[in-house]
């Protein structure tokens, strides 16, 4: 492709730049997509935080039932009343975390980490930033689109944290939110999940409208000479991705309509004949079907599981190749691999059903994709793994989490089988083996990839590196805490402990004919609820790390500091409006290091063959 | 310092920007209406199949809202071919077509929501069922209506055939909307078990009958406010950019064929089967 084509034929008004725009459109409506990754960023760090303090006080109710909330329980008492907090009955302490409460907190927990926390910061915040400058485009397709996606995530974001203070308290019928349970769990008429439902609609629209952003930007602006396999691997993932989110929301937004209807105008989309609700029959017409919703929220809510994966197997894959100085091994496999888990992961949904008794048929079909997406899965794994061999692996913070990746989101990955298979999922069903599965998955697997990109790409984006020391801190501590979280629910799982009990199971201590808890699975309750405690301080390196970096970090004083092969470090730093102060023309694959005969062991994606002159 | 291929098409793709955003979009959409369509199949599947309603919607209007929306259909790519060959008085006159077209479905089916919210069914302790309309055709009654007014007798004039009694092979009682063919009864409140105008809370028909139609019909209004726009104020771009102009009434015309489609899929669907 000449150089011709990049000339732009429009006479659009004309973008000047940020500092001739004053604070409003420079940093709250701005259009530019770097900003508009930070203020994901940013938004969503501070929705895991959030989605994580709600954890670590159920935490305390499940280790200590019935006792009052240290630190916070007062707090919470004058927050949300005496609805959701109670009083130790022999002290009077108030700050107890009664049972509405702490369905709620696990409704959000859920609804936060994945809608507010996870795919705003995987996909929309390192998409945002990333895509277009590892592609050499100046900017995304659609700016203003790109800024109203944004806007429409925190509308949603607000929403769904407004809906703690109403009366009767936030959504509390799990994040998945089945009915009838979401339609008849709150007394009032408007109520946590018509807001559940309504924060949702606002953040599938923000996704919708991110989704269509990164396709076009990918397909129509990638900078002359980059074809489709020299794409960085981070830009396959967040590609397929974003098909995930433009393809599997919809069908989860027409159900939340369904569900307000249900709600608010008294349908009966998921509601069954014949329901009897405190013992007289419902005031509905009936004829609906309550395993309707769970249909159509997996088929969001599985392609949604790999939303939350790719965008961090490609923060992985990035910094893997950059610190073993090696090209990835089998860059095709991964990218071959990547589009099949996307095609699969629309067929496998159901097997989050096979205890709704849908049929043994559909069990086994569901069953046998659920195996065969396993396969591309394992494919990027082992191309991770062996990108490893050989290389002269520099351990620096990304990295380091980077390779604590790679198991973590193995153990994930794994013990997901057991739960794939209908015959042992029976057993493994909504326990605490489930939690540990996902979590496993997710919060070591990737959110670590997460901390990795945020370590990675922080000197691209403030100029001032983040402190290695600190980093390691925080790294050891996590992994640690992490494992000390997670492990131990694999085992009260297999004991049968049920995932939604509010008192950890007290209950049914010793009781075996309800389901036999032993004391020591209850006990354990005690040392995840230290170890999650553990983790939240152990962040308190990171977040001071972070902020005294931008103003005091070293300065890296070099637009490359990792001495990478990937466009974003062609920019100057950080990238102005418009990103790039030279001509970009890609010549050469994104993983040219250590290339024999080249001077130095990286090669940039924009350096010309040497037989060129230009 | 633009973003490129905002009007013109990328050599190695052969789209503008936006044409692959309307694209994806719609993909999106299809989604959206087939999460509805499969949500639809599911519950009827699932339903008692004599207790499912059918032959409650007017077919002749609903055949005429059909024209109405392929005629609109047409206008917008006249309209936009108009563009094309320089004749923007040719494309204001088509698009002015187009967005009364689009008006005008609106209000023949704003008309038949209300024929729906005054129709009724009864459902009595006795097990017989009927539908019909109310005397003095209040809009939006249901049972506890009647306890809050303090009828004793319901006035009510029952239409001659009911949808899950047997099929009458002679003409005009097939269908339920006439309503003249029986006089008037009264029916003791006593005996009435339900009471509910053909709202979404009747069944789960009408339930995803309304919920397809209004978010169809939300689809129609926001493409008629995007057409009305460009045909208005947002026809200054002509002077100065008759290219990307056109390239904007392509793309609002894509969307407005994906909203004709989706009616196309509907009416059969709600209607005839």
């Amino acid at each position: 492709m000449d150089a011709s084509t990049h000339v732009a034929h429009t006479h659009a008004p004309h973008e000047t730049h940020p500092h001739d725009l004053g604070f409003w459109r420079s940093y709250i409506f701005s259009t530019d997509h770097k900003v508009i990754g930070i203020q994901y960023g940013v938004t969503a760090l501070l929705f895991l935080m959030f989605g994580f303090i709600l954890m670590m006080m159920m935490r305390w109710q499940l280790a200590y039932p019935g006792q009052p909330i240290p630190i916070v329980g007062d707090l919470l008492y004058s927050l949300l009343g005496d609805e959701a907090i109670g009083k130790n009955p022999t002290t009077g302490k108030a700050g107890v975390m009664l049972p509405d409460l702490y369905n709620s907190f696990g409704a959000m927990h859920g609804t936060i980490m994945v809608f507010l926390a996870i795919v705003p910061l995987a996909f929309a915040a390192f998409g945002n930033y990333v895509v277009p400058l590892q592609i050499g485009a100046i900017d995304m397709a659609f700016p203003r689109v790109n800024m109203v996606s944004y806007q429409s995530y925190f509308m949603g974001g607000v929403i769904m944290f407004a809906s703690f203070f109403i009366p009767g308290g936030a959504a509390r019928s799990g994040w998945t939110s089945y009915s009838p349970l979401a339609t008849l769990a709150h007394p009032e008429l408007v109520n946590g999940q018509t807001f559940w439902i309504i924060g949702m609609v606002f953040l599938i629209t923000s996704s919708l409208l991110g989704a269509v952003n990164f396709i076009a930007t990918i397909i129509q602006l990638r900078a002359p000479g980059m074809t489709w396999m020299r794409l960085p691997f981070f830009v396959w993932a967040q590609f397929v991705t974003a098909f995930l989110l433009l393809l599997a929301f919809p069908p989860l937004e027409a159900a939340a309509v369904m569900q307000l209807m249900d709600n608010l105008v008294g349908t009966s989309f998921f509601l069954p004949s014949g329901l009897i609700v405190s013992g007289n029959p419902a005031d509905v017409s009936g004829g609906g079907s309550p395993l309707l919703w769970q249909h159509l929220f997996w088929f969001l809510g599985h392609p949604e599981v790999y939303v939350l994966i790719l965008p961090a197997m490609g923060i992985v894959a990035e910094i893997i190749a950059n610190n073993t100085r090696k090209p990835l091994w089998g860059y095709k496999s991964l990218v071959y691999s990547v589009f099949a888990i996307g095609f699969l992961s629309f067929i496998v949904w159901a097997h989050h059903m096979y205890l709704t008794g849908m049929g043994t048929k559909i069990s086994t079909f569901f069953q046998t994709t659920t195996m065969i997406i396993s396969i591309p899965s394992v494919i990027i794994l082992t191309c991770l793994f062996i990108s490893l061999w050989g290389g002269s692996i520099r351990f620096n913070t990304p990295m380091l989490f980077s390779l604590a990746f790679l198991p973590m989101f193995g153990i994930g990955g794994l013990t997901g089988l057991p739960l794939g298979f209908n015959f042992s999922d029976l057993h493994l069903h909504d326990t605490y083996y489930v939690i540990a599965h996902f979590h496993y998955v997710v919060a070591p697997g990737t959110i670590f990839a997460l901390f990795a990109g945020i370590y990675y790409w922080f000197p691209k984006i403030t100029g001032r590196a983040m402190s290695e020391f600190w980093g390691k801190v925080h790294f050891v501590l996590s992994l640690i805490f992490m494992n000390l979280v997670f492990q131990p629910m694999f085992a009260q799982g297999f004991a049968g402990m049920n995932r939604r009990m509010w008192d950890g199971g007290a209950t049914y201590l010793n009781s075996p004919e309800v389901v036999g808890l032993p004391q020591s699975m209850i006990d354990m309750n005690v040392n995840i609820s230290h170890a999650a405690w553990g983790l939240g301080l152990a962040q308190i390196p990171f977040i001071i790390n972070f902020f005294w970096s931008i103003k005091r970090g070293r300065k890296t004083n070099s637009d490359n500091p990792w001495e990478s092969t990937t466009l974003e470090w062609q920019t100057p730093t950080p990238p102005p409006h418009g990103n790039f102060d030279k001509h970009i023309e890609v010549h050469r694959g994104p993983y040219e290091y250590s290339v024999p005969g080249h001077d130095k062991d990286f090669t940039p994606q924009n350096e010309p063959e040497k037989h060129r002159k230009h | 310092m633009d973003i490129p291929y905002t009007v013109k098409p990328r050599p190695d793709t052969g789209l503008f920007n936006a044409k692959v955003g309307i694209w994806l979009f719609l993909a999106s959409e299809v989604m959206l209406f087939g999460g509805l369509f499969s949500s639809y199949i599911f519950l009827r599947v699932g339903a008692d199949h004599a207790a499912w309603p059918h032959g409650l919607l007017n077919i002749p209007i609903g055949t005429f809202n059909t024209a109405v929306l392929i005629t609109s259909s047409v206008t917008v790519v006249l309209a936009w071919a108009a563009l094309k060959m320089g004749n923007f008085k040719k494309f204001r006159l088509f698009q002015s077509v187009t967005i009364l077209c689009a008006l005008g479905f609106l209000g023949i089916k704003s008309f038949e929501y209300k024929d729906k919210f005054t129709h009724y069914e009864v459902w009595k302790k006795d097990g017989t069922r009927l539908t019909g309309h109310i005397d003095g055709t209040p809009w939006f009654w249901e049972t506890k209506t009647l306890q809050e007014k303090g009828i004793e007798k319901l006035k009510f004039l029952p239409d001659a055939h009911h949808y899950a009694a047997p099929k009458i092979e002679h003409a005009g009682a097939s269908s339920g909307e006439h309503s003249d063919a029986h006089a008037a009864i009264e029916i003791p409140v006593s005996e009435i078990k339900r009471l509910s105008a053909f709202v979404p809370s009747h069944s789960t028909y009408f339930g995803i009958y309304f919920t397809l139609t209004a978010l169809h019909a939300l689809h129609v209004f926001g493409g008629a406010l995007v057409i009305a726009f460009l045909w208005g104020p947002g026809a200054k771009m002509w002077r100065t950019e008759p290219e990307r102009f056109t390239n904007r009434i392509e793309v609002s015309g894509l969307f407005w064929h994906f909203v004709d489609l989706v009616w196309i899929f509907l009416f059969p669907v709600l209607y005839l089967l």
